[in-house]
Parts: C-alpha cells; structure tokens; sequence
C-alpha cells in the first residue's frame, strides 16, 4: 500500500488552486448554508414577501407611466433583494474570523483567495436560486416579460452579474470588521442609500431635485434600467453596456480589496 | 513524493529535512507596540522528539506557535520547521505541519466526516484518499459513531479530538499543539495524551504548549520554560526536577493564623524561601536533608503550638520547578488565551 503525500507547491499547481480550493470552500458554504434556517428563511421567504408586500400596498399609489406596476417593480426588487443579499456575505466572513477557523485555513496549504472566493461563489449561487425564485412568484401574480426569449433571459444575467461586486464590497467590509454586528450596521449604512436612492421603486423624476442628481448617477439606477429596458422589450443598449462596466470595474476593485484584507488578518 | 507504508497508521517521515532537529528556532523576537512577545526565543526540536514549551499565561507561548505556523511573522531572528524558513518558504512549509489551536478549528454545520475530508482537500489531498483518511483518522479516534453527525451535537472533547484528527488528515510530518487540553475534564485530557502519545510513536515531530506541567512531564521528551517572551530554563523533566531541591517538605496547618508561624519554621530548615498557599493553608519548601528534617519539622511546629492538618516530605514536581524558576504558581487561573500577543481575542467557539 502506498499513501499519497501532500504536494508541495509549484507555480503551475498553485494557479490550478486558486480555482479548486475556491470550490471547497465554496461547497462548505453550500452545505452550511443549506443546513441554517436563518438563512434559507431570509433567502426564501423574505424576497417572496417584498414582492407581496410592494406590489400589493404600494402598487396602487406609486405612478410608474405602464399599466401594471408589478413589471416596474420586479427589476427593482430582483437587484435590491441580491444588493441585500450581500449582508450574509459579510456577516458569514466576520463569523469565520471570529470563530478560530480562520487560523487552521492560514496555517493550511491553501489558496491565500479561498477563504473569501468560496464565499463569493455560494452567495452567487444562492443569488440565481432567489433570482428564479422570484421571477416564479412574480409571474404567478401578473408579471410578464414583453422582450424577446433573449431579452428575457438577460433579466436575471444582468441581475446576477451586478450582485457579484456587490458580494466582493461585503466581503471586504466582513474581513475588515471581523464582527458580524459592526458587518449589520455598515451593511444598512451604505446599502440602503444605495438602493433607495435609485430608481428601484419609483421613479427618479418623482425625486426631490437634488436627489435626482445621485439617484441618476447611482450604478444601481443604471442597472435597474437596463433590467427594466430588457422586461419591457424596449433594451437600452447603453444601460447594458454601462452596467458591464460597472459591475467588472467594481469587481476587479472590490476583489483586490477583500483578498488583500484578508491576507492581512 | 510515495512513501512505503506499513499499515493504517502510516509511519511518518519528514520530507524536505535531512537535519537532526526539525524545528529550529534562532534569537526569534516579535513586539506589539511596547509588548515584547517573544524576547529573542532560541530552540530545537529534534525530528521525531515531542518538546513542551511551558509557561503562564501571556508568556509567549502562542505567539511562538503562530510564528511557527507562518500566521505572524517574525520582527526578526530566523526559524525553520521541517528545512523549510517560516518567513521564505511559507507556503511549502504550510504543506508539511499541522496545526491544533486553542480554539478547536471545527465547523458546527459539517459533520465530523466532512470536516475532515475539507480539510484533506485543503491540503490538495485527492478526494478519495481525503476520504480515506477522515474515515480512518474517525476510527482511530473513536468517532466513526459520530461521524455522520453534525459537529456541533459533539461534546468538548469530541470537538477536540475532531480538530486533531483535522490537524493529522495531511499525515504531517511536524504538528503544533497549541493548549490541547486546555478546558477538557481529566478523564478526556488522559485520552488525549494517549492520542498523541499514539502520534509521537509513529514518528511525529511535536512543538506542545501547556499550562499543565503533569502534561509536560507526560509527554515531554524536553521541556522548555519560557516566561516574558523569554527562555529561562530547558531540559528532560528529570533534569529540570534536579535544579531544584532534593526534596520538598510541606505542611498544611488547620488555623489560617499559623501560617506566619509555620513560615518562619520552614524557612529556618528549608533551603529556599518557603512558598505559602494560603487558600491551601499550606507552606512548602525545597531541601536537601531526609527524614531528620521531617521530624525536626514536627518537632518545632508542636512547640510552637501549630496545629497540623497535614505534613509530609515529597518529590519536587514540575510544579516546584516552575515556581523555583518563574516565583509564582503555573495555574494562576484567568483566562485559556492571553499570551501577549495583541490579537489573541479568538479564545471560544
């Protein structure tokens, strides 16, 4: 019988785990998070029941310019609900660090990215599973989409693509702050301007004026708009394009952020 | 790299080092602002040895094993674990230890399998062979029952043996212990030593820190004492015991108020300055007579009217030992996690 010995690193199979320890870490996450309430509660429950509750209370009072409010809610609540989603990013990082796990990952052979890509790609998972999740909901109480199947189908990509930076600033705030409390507080202070002040929910003319100056220039209220552009057939390419952009440009900076925090825990 | 194993508890071999010693330690300082953690540490292990590094709380015993461990690094002086340099070669050295903090590194939502196999691929081990092993490592101890079983329905000292059947998964030929059985009742801690004792004879380098010196003096082949980041004393339990006094007479009186007076007794037929328990009600000191001084002992203390709940002369202990070297008792209660090393807020689970 023979064993296997633990390979040394090289250059060449140091880049093949930046990939592979990812994805155990990331398989951890799936499985812990699949096993806590908490979290499949606030990744089930509580987005069915934002779009219950807007549609239904503020539907009628909010003027959107289309006859059903549901397809001008929906591209709203879809990216508010995965910004939103980027607290347990943070929080579930702050929890590792606290929890004296973090010190058997650093003294392990491991990726330095590891820790925090895993994170990143359970949480994008999660995002699509409540992305398809809602579009179900959605569509069962009036929402259509009015493009073409390809227009449709870039509804929950843009979606999803804009989520990932977001998931990188959580974790870099989660790495810094070490605690899951502190994580709660930053998250509602940079999270909800962000997300309120948008076109998410009504629209930007009905803003005081000064605030149409941010909600405009809000990456969110770009995105939004490519979203809404693609639900109502009517895609601005410019909106998708500028939402690319700003979801690549956020991640590449936000990624390089939170790796190099972590590495300095 | 395929070594030739005999049967499940493989036989381990340090790769990468042909020295005798597998870790050594080289005027190691490190500081917090003004706290000088480790005050120029020098130290050897030999490769297949197990050294205890020994010392009260905050004496830097921590900071050492995280040095070691490449989770600090040093401000200055040079270590190397298994050839390779903590600060140059980290991540090769990374491949070749294993590590049990305080904390028990154990994941509550995995279950015990589980655990051990993410930590197995973690070590870039293939996903069979990771199975393997946790499977193994479970059996060997005592958690195959358990196995299937989410971490946190473990008891405490479940909890650490998982962490160090984690810590083994890579067959590592070098593992830091830091605390093992910090917080375990004793019946867990002696199954604990029996484990490691278990490693150690399959060839395992070990770096242990304790508190407890019964634990040093169980599985310590050298033990070293340090204390304000610095070495003061190192050798077998043997030698260190020959530092002190032959032996220790000790008296326990009934009265709190004889204690000055039992003091003063032992003080004139001791060699050193008596140590007073006062909780114990209890004065010891180290000497070199034999049963003369026993029964001079009697004899004062009667005259002197002190009542005597307990008397004896006995074999200094580690315990003597340390309070000989440091000039206070190694259990002064406080907290598990308080070396000084600024960032140690990670005790519990």
């Amino acid at each position: 019988m023979t064993s296997i010995a633990v390979p040394a690193p090289t250059s060449s199979n140091k880049l093949s785990w930046v990939v592979s320890d990812a994805l155990v870490m990331a398989k951890r996450n799936i499985i812990r998070m699949s096993r806590r309430p908490d979290y499949v509660i606030f990744s089930t429950i509580q987005p069915v029941m934002f779009i219950v509750l807007f549609n239904y209370v503020f539907g009628g009072a909010i003027a959107t310019g289309t006859a059903n409010y549901i397809d001008f809610l929906i591209p709203g609540i879809l990216i508010q609900t995965v910004l939103f989603g980027s607290f347990n990013t943070g929080v579930g990082l702050a929890e590792d660090l606290k929890a004296g796990m973090i010190d058997r990952y650093k003294s392990l052979p491991m990726s330095r990215s590891a820790v925090v890509a895993g994170r990143i790609i359970a949480d994008t998972l999660n995002n699509a599973f409540q992305i398809v999740l809602m579009l179900g909901v959605a569509f069962l109480i009036g929402f259509r989409f009015h493009g073409t199947p390809i227009e449709s189908l870039g509804v929950p990509l843009i979606a999803l693509m804009f989520s990932v930076p977001f998931l990188w600033v959580a974790a870099a705030i989660g790495v810094t702050l070490k605690s899951a409390e502190a994580v709660q507080s930053a998250g509602f202070l940079w999270l909800f301007p962000f997300t309120f002040v948008s076109s998410a929910f009504v629209p930007v003319e009905t803003m005081a004026s000064w605030v149409q100056v941010l909600a405009e220039n809000n990456p969110v209220t770009i995105v939004i708009d490519a979203v809404r552009g693609l639900t109502y057939g009517d895609p601005s390419m410019s909106a998708i394009w500028q939402s690319v952009a700003w979801s690549v440009g956020l991640t590449v900076v936000a990624a390089a952020l939170a790796v190099d925090r972590y590495r300095r825990v | 790299m395929v070594q030739a194993v005999a049967s499940a508890p493989p036989r381990l071999t340090a790769r990468g080092t042909t020295a005798a010693a597998t870790v050594v330690v080289e005027d190691v300082r490190k500081s917090y602002n003004d706290v000088h953690a480790l005050n120029g540490v020098s130290l050897q292990v030999p490769q297949g040895t197990v050294l205890g590094l020994l010392g009260p709380n905050g004496a830097g015993k921590t900071t050492l094993v995280r040095t070691l461990t490449t989770l600090l690094r040093p401000d200055s002086g040079r270590a190397t674990v298994a050839g390779y340099d903590v600060v140059r070669d980290a991540e090769a050295l990374r491949a070749s230890i294993g590590l049990a903090g305080q904390a028990a590194a154990v994941d509550d939502y995995l279950t015990g399998l589980e655990n051990l196999e993410m930590v197995g691929r973690l070590y870039h081990l293939p996903k069979g062979e990771a199975r393997r092993r946790a499977v193994d490592l479970l059996e060997r101890f005592e958690l195959s029952d358990a196995g299937a079983r989410r971490a946190s329905t473990y008891s405490g000292g479940m909890r650490r043996r998982l962490d160090l059947a984690a810590s083994l998964i890579a067959y590592p030929p070098v593992l830091f212990l830091d605390e093992p059985t910090t917080g375990l009742d004793p019946r867990s801690r002696v199954g604990m030593w029996e484990v490691i004792q278990g490693l150690v004879d399959d060839g395992t380098t070990v770096l242990l820190t304790t508190q407890y010196l019964e634990e040093a003096d169980a599985l310590a082949d050298r033990i070293t004492v340090i204390d304000h980041g610095a070495v003061i004393a190192e050798g077998t339990a043997a030698e260190l015991k020959r530092q002190s006094a032959q032996s220790v007479l000790s008296v326990q009186v009934e009265h709190d108020a004889d204690l000055p007076e039992a003091r003063a007794i032992l003080g004139r037929l001791g060699q050193q300055e008596p140590h007073v328990d006062e909780q114990e009600r209890r004065v010891s000191v180290g000497t070199d007579g034999g049963s003369e001084v026993l029964a001079s002992a009697v004899r004062d203390l009667d005259a002197a009217g002190v009542r005597i709940a307990d008397l004896g002369l006995r074999q200094p202990t580690l315990d003597d030992v340390f309070l000989a070297l440091t000039g206070h008792a190694a259990e002064n209660g406080g907290s598990q996690d308080d070396d000084a090393d600024g960032e140690s807020a990670r005790g519990g689970v």
